[in-house]
């Protein structure tokens, strides 16, 4: 059972966001591996272990030429990273990045492909399905809990009213929501192996995608950015034992109740 | 109006069409001088009368997909159709989950960008798409370039859908094609969770929790306060992650958009990514022990107090109501 984990490298959430002078999201900070993408990895290396045989592999690009998350996936336990880092590749789209994620999968051939649902810096949320297209394979997103029989995956897919079980021949894609599993924290052990773990750093033009990538490739272009309808703040209360009470009377207010 | 054509895709969902393809069509009748519906599923036919009432003149119907996922045969019909009757200006979807399973692969099938997470669609001489970002204090206006049909994901709520006197669309069938492994995503069983009161994104009252709570087994308090309310129960994305409470509760950048009549916010400190997918709600109370919290900012009515006593008390008094 071999796996890719499509991961991505984002600014720190906590920090507060800006743009750059292209209206591209300002990524000059440090880099942490998106924790979205920690339940990928978790997952993908629960279903190695229990296969008892195979590796995982972790598939990145991005501008920056920063791989501290990757290395933290390493640290986890994937046992080899190929990541795309190159200049070209700032104001790339879904698309695109789908595209070099595709190149460096097909290179890989796994039998299964786990992403996040989403990234939590741009979530576009639509490259894991580009790249499945793009590659060929059936595709499960929003995975609550994911299982190998045999030669099939079998999905417990989230809906609106509950969820499906889905199953699809490999090799296929599957997308995971946060906190279906529990990401392992790296051991001290896992960091220091992780140093000396393949990380193999290629181009675009490695991958034959010229053109494709970056604002031309993108083919939208934000034009302005506004500020939105502000909203102010109204009311606020210290709670004396009086604050469902005072809730209850602004219900009231507003017809709620 | 400059735009000729603009296709909607309206998911169906239990012999209806879900409010926020009605909010597309609505929009999209707006928009453009044409205006068309793409189906699936076995009511096809059926569905022709609502979508005809929204604004589409003719509606494609992909037909029964025997168990597959949507995303790959829907994509492959829309693909096909451009193929035989020319592109439309823009394929609008639904943000859902089958949703952007079919934007994704449509776009990769075109070879056409996507642009989601879209509340707001203008024509300006082209389509306009706006976008928040950073919490919803910005707003992003962006369109495509190149030869081709733009692809746009938008989020439920973000126009508000009114019948027109449209006639029924003319229903059209759209053959999906070979699929090859691509439409081997099967589902095999359903599994329908028992819900007892309205949908997050349609509930007039929202009540959502967040890590103030203190552990999974508190988020029973939401729930409850939620019930008493004839409401519906949100949550915070470090909750979501953290493993508590479903992904279909997320309210928020990641997850859903709603704007109910009255938002309650139960310990959420109202991180950007939280305050983006609430801050339309009609009105806001937030109740968290932190009298600095960045939720009190966007609220009307805000309680600084304790949400382990604040809530239990609430609860008390709505039971008290009767």
């Amino acid at each position: 059972m071999n796996i890719a984990v499509c991961v991505k490298q984002i600014p720190d959430p906590a920090a507060p966001q800006s743009f750059d002078a292209s209206y591209t999201l300002n990524r000059s900070g440090k880099l942490i591996l998106d924790e979205a993408d920690t339940y990928s990895v978790e997952m993908a290396l629960q279903l190695v272990d229990k296969a008892g045989e195979g590796e995982v592999t972790v598939v990145s690009m991005g501008s920056s030429s920063d791989v501290a998350g990757i290395r933290n996936a390493l640290a986890m336990g994937a046992a080899k990273a190929i990541v795309v880092s190159d200049d070209a590749l700032r104001g790339t789209d879904a698309l695109g990045t789908a595209k070099v994620l595709a190149a460096v999968i097909r290179q890989v051939s796994p039998d299964l492909v786990i992403a996040a649902t989403e990234s939590s810096d741009g979530y576009t949320g639509t490259t894991p399905v580009q790249v499945a297209e793009l590659l060929g394979l059936p595709s499960i997103t929003f995975a609550k809990s994911v299982t190998i029989d045999g030669t099939t995956v079998k999905v417990e897919r989230q809906t609106e009213s509950g969820y499906d079980e889905v199953s699809a021949p490999l090799p296929a894609l599957v997308t995971v929501t946060a906190g279906v599993v529990e990401p392992r924290y790296a051991s001290f052990k896992g960091i220091m192996a992780a140093k000396s773990k393949p990380l193999d750093v290629l181009s675009v033009s490695d991958l034959n995608l010229a053109g494709e990538t970056g604002v031309t490739g993108a083919r939208q272009e934000i034009t302005a950015v506004v500020a939105a309808e502000a909203r102010n703040a109204g009311e606020k209360h210290v709670d004396e034992g009086d604050g469902a009470e005072r809730i209850i009377g602004f219900l009231e207010s507003i017809k709620v109740l | 109006m400059t735009l000729a054509t603009l296709w909607v895709v309206v998911e169906p969902s239990n012999g209806a069409l879900t409010s926020t393809s009605l909010e597309l069509l609505t929009q999209a009748r707006a928009l453009a001088t044409n205006v068309a519906a793409i189906t699936w599923g076995d009511d096809g036919a059926s569905l022709a009368g609502v979508a005809g009432e929204y604004g589409a003149t003719t509606l494609y119907s992909v037909g029964a997909l025997n168990g597959a996922l949507p995303g790959a045969p829907v994509a492959a019909a829309i693909a096909q159709l451009i193929a035989s009757a020319g592109a439309p200006d823009a394929v609008l979807i639904p943000t859902s989950y089958d949703g952007r399973d079919i934007a994704g692969r449509l776009s990769a099938r075109l070879d056409r960008p996507v642009l989601t997470n879209v509340t707001g669609l203008v024509d300006e001489g082209g389509l306009v798409t706006e976008h928040p970002v950073f919490g919803g204090s910005q707003i992003v206006r962006a369109h495509f370039t190149g030869a081709g049909p733009g692809i746009v994901v938008v989020r439920a709520k973000s126009f508000v859908a009114e019948p027109s006197s449209g006639e029924v669309a003319e229903v059209v069938s759209a053959p999906v094609g070979d699929l090859g492994a691509t439409g081997a995503a099967i589902i095999t069983t359903s599994h329908v969770e028992e819900r007892t009161g309205p949908k997050l994104e349609e509930a007039s009252v929202v009540v959502s929790g967040g890590r103030g709570l203190g552990e999974a087994d508190k988020y029973a308090l939401i729930e409850e306060t939620a019930k008493l309310l004839h409401g519906a129960a949100g949550a915070s994305r470090a909750i979501v992650d953290a493993g508590w409470v479903p992904y279909s509760h997320q309210v928020g950048q990641t997850g859903k958009t709603v704007k109910p009549t009255v938002y309650i916010a139960a310990g959420i400190s109202g991180a950007t990514q939280h305050m983006v997918g609430m801050k339309g709600s009609k009105n806001i109370v937030a109740i968290n022990k932190d009298p600095d919290a960045p939720i009190f900012q966007i609220a009307d009515f805000g309680i600084v107090g304790d949400v382990h006593k604040v809530l239990p008390a609430l609860i008390a008094a709505l039971k008290a109501r009767g």
